[in-house]
Parts: structure tokens; sequence; C-alpha cells
């Protein structure tokens, strides 16, 4: 996983709520035995005027004019800003992988899907609450400012705009410490070993049945 | 809408609690913990790159009991394409797929009910039905409605591919523990409602973020009522409310459910099962976060007329006026909606004209499901304005009981089309999916935009209204259907 700290960038809005993992990323495009190339089929119902197939030449597809990532303003944007309940639906990590490709590093909403913003960790992908009204403001600024950037600072947990503007934010110490440093938590986990292993010796002899009756 | 209930001095536990106490390998110091996992299912979209990672950082899974597989998301449903195993399989892409989990499976040892199995189905129909799944268990599995499997009594919630390859890999998972809601759903529900008219009511009700952040306990006479397939359906969609895990009370029904299935314990072991099992409700004063209390009474049977779960209404009322939403950013969710659905604003739910209907998925493909539609189709046909009435059974075992009892023949001679398992146009991986602008009555979970296929509009209902909704070509108000009959 590649390590996150500081992430000064360009924004783009996906400016609805409810965005779900479908819309992220088709199930067509899931059915892939890799974890890369979901990049150029990000958001691609959207992003596309015809109907996308896996193998397809994406360069050569038209593409909707009104969608903010075919827009030369968003061209490299590192950073996406959303409304409420970003990534509800489906468990699918090729959400964050077809983000993540994409190349953004970031993504900020009024809140998230629970399962998705877990992924989100897992892929060097960084997701911030921030309020509402907020929110708004960001909007709005962007729509005023081609270029509108902003720097998410890991460390200190906050967002600064280019007036020097602070947003504090939290994030749960373990997933800051594995992100900041890139880190992969089995091994993590394994470090634990000894403590499943006795957890499973209790636990079978108080719930044998739990054990052993898949062969 | 919700009421803080009084905070309890006692330590009384709610079901919730229970289950996340006796899984806590490690508690830590930021809140996490190290939760142990009893069972993982494992289907092809989900696994191929966790088992990938496993291979390239040289591990192998940490045991083998816990876990079970099965290919379900792009297998094909037609006999043609069945019968010559995965070779048969025309897309290519998804051939490898299935492929791939088959020789994951041989590879690592994992059991797999592979393709040509009669035990093959959707994972979250296989698991109960062969007793893989258990109360008291937490089970974990590469798809959001693993949250199916808390309506007996477990914690059952669904996790990325990484978290599937950290499963494998350790048999836990790092979690911080969710709150605590209950849905009480009391009373008697009125004629052709059924468990997929109250979850759909309750997600109209709380939104679909209403349960971000907890665990739902389901409760109340309603619930208690219902059969466990019928908990299955409703805790299947916990998480289009946006709860990970929803959840019901052990009680007699879950227990004489899982008598005799082929994984669940036997002889001393399963009395031993049962009296933890009989322990798994929440206590008389547990204390939950939010709570929340619905009267059966008022619930009519569901169809959503939007693009999101929540935007559902009963049968009888009018699709929405953007007009009288209360904010810009709803009002602009209607507009979209409305532009997406082809619908217009007070238009009449039951003058919605339907291309195709499909039966099946992990929330409505069990054999209860397949007899309140059969008992609709009985001696019918469907309307001739359709181009496709679908009938997808969720296993190979619900597909032979149904045939058992004759229901594929009163499918097929009312006109639809009766197919081999699998999770189909739930989600349109495989072959079976909806061309742009069509309306489908849908038993599935989800009518996202583009879900059953590019520019296809879904509706979710139950399987009775989905039936009675082929007939008519048209959705009808079955609760006044029943009583005229």
């Amino acid at each position: 996983m590649k390590a996150l700290t500081v992430v000064e960038g360009l924004v783009a809005p996906m400016d609805r709520s409810n965005v779900d993992t479908d819309m992220i990323i088709p199930k067509q495009f899931l059915k892939s035995i890799k974890r890369s190339g979901f990049g150029p089929n990000l958001f691609d119902e959207l992003r596309y005027l015809d109907e996308g197939q896996p193998g397809m030449d994406n360069a050569s597809r038209p593409l909707n004019p009104d969608f903010p990532l075919n827009q030369e303003r968003y061209k490299g944007a590192s950073i996406l800003l959303n409304r409420a309940n970003f990534g509800c639906g489906s468990s699918r990590e090729h959400a964050p992988w077809a983000l993540e490709d994409y190349g953004f590093r970031v993504v900020i909403a009024s809140s998230f899907a629970d399962i998705f913003y877990n992924n989100c960790f897992k892929n060097g992908i960084l997701p911030i609450v921030v309020d509402a009204t907020q929110i708004d403001q960001w909007f709005s600024e962007m729509a005023a400012q081609p270029g509108f950037s902003l720097t998410v600072d890991l460390p200190n947990q906050v967002i600064r705009d280019a007036q020097d503007n602070t947003v504090p934010f939290e994030v749960d110490a373990f997933r800051k410490h594995c992100l900041l440093n890139g880190l992969d938590d089995i091994a993590l986990t394994l470090q634990d070993a000894d403590a499943i292993r006795q957890y499973e010796d209790k636990r079978a002899q108080v719930h044998p049945w739990v054990f052993g009756q898949i062969k | 809408m919700f009421r803080q209930p009084q905070v309890s001095t006692k330590m009384a536990q709610t079901l919730y609690d229970k289950l996340w106490d006796a899984h806590v390998v490690s508690q830590r110091e930021d809140g996490t913990a190290l939760i142990y996992i009893d069972r993982q299912l494992l289907h092809e979209v989900t696994s191929p790159q966790a088992f990938e990672g496993l291979r390239l950082a040289g591990r192998k899974p940490w045991r083998l009991d816990t876990n079970i597989a099965t290919p379900d998301h792009n297998v094909p449903t037609t006999v043609i394409e069945r019968r010559s195993g995965i070779d048969g399989i025309a897309d290519e892409t998804s051939r490898i797929q299935v492929k791939t989990l088959d020789d994951n499976c041989s590879h690592f040892g994992v059991r797999e009910f592979d393709m040509g199995s009669e035990s093959q189905g959707i994972v979250h129909v296989m698991g109960p039905e062969q007793g893989a799944t258990l109360p008291g268990m937490t089970i974990v599995c590469g798809d959001s409605h693993t949250s199916t499997h808390g309506a007996m009594g477990a914690l059952a919630f669904g996790i990325g591919t990484s978290e599937v390859e950290h499963v494998l890999a350790t048999q836990c998972l790092i979690q911080r523990k969710m709150k605590n809601m209950r849905i009480r759903v009391d009373g008697q529900v009125r004629n052709g409602v059924t468990a997929k008219d109250i979850v759909l009511y309750i997600i109209g009700k709380i939104g679909t973020a209403g349960g971000t952040g907890c665990a739902i306990e389901f409760a109340g006479t309603a619930i208690e009522a219902l059969s466990m397939e019928g908990r299955m359906t409703v805790c299947n969609m916990a998480i289009e409310a946006g709860a990970r895990a929803g959840m019901v009370a052990v009680d007699q029904t879950t227990i004489d459910y899982f008598k005799g299935r082929p994984f669940a314990p036997t002889g001393e072991l399963w009395d031993q099962a049962v009296a933890y099992w009989e322990t798994l409700v929440s206590d008389a004063d547990a204390h939950f976060d939010h709570e929340l209390v619905l009267d059966a009474e008022d619930i009519e049977p569901q169809v959503t007329w939007g693009t999101s779960p929540e935007m559902v209404l009963g049968v009888s009322a009018q699709v929405p006026n953007p007009e009288q939403a209360d904010d810009p950013v709803k009002k602009a969710g209607i507009e979209r909606a409305l532009e997406y659905m082809g619908l217009k604003a007070d238009q009449k739910i039951s003058d919605i004209q339907l291309d195709r209907v499909f039966i099946g998925s992990c929330t409505n493909s069990r054999i209860e499901d397949l007899r309140a539609a059969a008992a609709v189709a009985k001696g019918q046909q469907v309307a001739s304005s359709l181009k496709q009435a679908l009938v997808v059974p969720g296993s190979g075992l619900v597909k032979k009981q149904a045939e058992a009892e004759g229901l594929d023949k009163i499918f097929t001679e009312a006109g639809f089309e009766w197919r081999e398992p699998g999770c189909s146009m739930c989600l349109a991986m495989n072959a079976d999916k909806l061309g742009q602008g069509e309306h489908c009555a849908s038993t599935s979970n989800r009518n996202f935009e583009g879900r059953q296929g590019f520019g296809g509009r879904t509706h979710l209902v139950s399987p009775a209204m989905a039936a009675a909704a082929a007939i008519a070509g048209h959705f009808v108000n079955i609760a006044e259907q029943e009583v005229a009959q």
C-alpha cells in the first residue's frame, strides 16, 4: 500500500448524495481478477455516453462533456469532493481501487457508507468526513475559482485552503498509523498470533461445534 | 423519529453486545479490537485478489475448516450454458473468474460447492441452507448482503477484498464496535404484506444512511412472527439502510430451522449449541443508542419508484412531486431520479408499465419466496406486453425442492422462464440484464442507476407483487386483490 502523508491537490466535484459503488465502478468491470487497471472505468456510466465493457479502447469512447472529470479544469485532480453517504451499496473493493488508479488519494464527504470507508484505508486513500456546511462552501468556491485546490495534512489532521484557512478532521489512530507508513495490517495482526491461538483453544472448550464442521 | 431509551446502570447487554464480547481476541487502547471470525463465505468476484495476495506474501490460510466457497455472481442461469460446466460459460472474463475460484479452492484446500454441484447457489442462500452459518457465529463475506445471516442471531457483515485476505490469513479482523440500534415492528401485518415490504418500509422511514455506524436488531411481534427465511429477507437489506449488520434474536423458529442441516452439530454437540443459542437475545433492560418503533398495520405492499431503496412507497401511492420537497438537495435528487426512471411527478405507482420481471436474488430466492410467487401465478398468464419474466432459484437445493413441489410447472405454464441458480439479474454480471429504459419489477435489493443493466429501471418489490405485476403488466394492489378473492 502506498503511504499517504500530505496531499496538495486539485479538487474535483461529485455534486450529489448517495453516490453508490455501482456508480463508482459498474459491475461488468468486477470480472477482472486483478487489483489494477480500473481507473479508466471509474464512474463509467456517468463519464461516457456509451455502454462500457471490459477490454474496450476507452480512449475512443464518446465522453459525456457535462461530467466534471471530463472537463479540462479538473484534469489531474487528486481530491474528490462529495456530499452525503458516499460509497453506499456493495462491499466491492474495486470502488477504491478505481479511485486510486484514477489518481484520487483523498475523498471528502459529509458522510460515508461504512464498508466503503473502511476499504479506502486498505488502499492508500484517505476518506475525510467534513461538516455539510463546509462542503457547501467548498462547492461554491470551486465553481467560482478554476484551479481550486486544498492541502490535506494527515500528520496534523487538517485541511488547508489557499488562504491558509484550516479545517480539522478526525481519523482513527491505528488507521492513520498504517496510512502514514503504508503498512500491510495482516503482518501487524500476525504479531498477535499467540493471542489468536489462545482464543481458539478457549473457544473450542466452550463452543466446540464452531470448529471442524466444514471439511 | 428515534427516541433515546433510558440508560441502564446494570450490565444488561444487547444481542449485539453479547456476540461482540464472545469474539474479542484482544482489546486495543485506541478503541478497536481484534475480533475472531468463525465463518467466511467466498465467491468468485471478491476473492481472486485475496488469494493472490496470500500467494504473493507466501502465506497460507490460518485454518481451512472455517471457509466455504461457491460461485454465484456471474454464473450463467440458462440450462444450455450450464450443461457444459465452466467451459460452457460464453463470456470469457466470467469463465476465467469462475475457473479462478475453483483453482484457488483446490490449491489452498478450501471446501467449495462448484458450479456443477447440486448445493451450489447464492452464498447467502447456501450458507444457512447447509447449516454452514449458525447462530452465535461471526460471519463475513466479500459481499455487503452478508447481513442476511444475522437473521439467525449471528454477527454477520460484508467486507472488502483486503479484509477477505486478512481473514484468510489471520482468522481475525480489526474492528471498532458499532452502535446498537433496535427497530421494533409490532402488530400484525395486513394481507399481501411480506418480510420484503416490512424492510422496504423501514428503509423508507430511516433512509439509506439511517443505520450507518450501527448494528440493527430487528424485533417486535411482526418480526417474531416471520419464518427464518422472512427474517433473512429483512436482515439482507439492513445494508440498504446503511447498517453493515442486521440481526434477529434466537427463538424456537431459529433452532427448528437448523436442526438436521448438513453442517449443523448433532447429538450432544447439538444440545450444547442450543443451550448457548438460547442465550442470544437482548436482555430486557439492555441499552440501545437508537430505537424506533413501527406499527405493522401501517405497512402496505411496497414498490420503489426511484434510484435508491429509500425512494419507496405503498402501491396505492403516487410518485412524489419534487416541488413538494423541503430542501434543494432532496428536490434535485427526486428530479434526477424521475428523469432516470422515466416517470412523471404525481403519476400513480400502479400505472407504471413493466417490460421485465425478475424473481430471485439473495433477498428473495428461497423456497418460501418461490411458493409465494407461484401461488399468485398459478393458472394465470404473464402479460403479453412483457418481454421476459424470470424465476431464478437461490440454490440447486431450492430448485430441486421447487421442482418436487411442481412450482417450476406453475411458472413455465404461466409464461415465466425457470432458470438455474445464481445471482443473475440482481446485478446483471451474467447475461441476464435489462435493456436501456426498460422497467423491471424485481425482488432484488438495489435499484441504483444501471444496477440491472445500462439504463435499466428497477422497481424493488416482494415475490408476490412481482408475480402479480408480471400477470397484470403493471403494479397492482395485491392486498386488495387478496381481500377480493
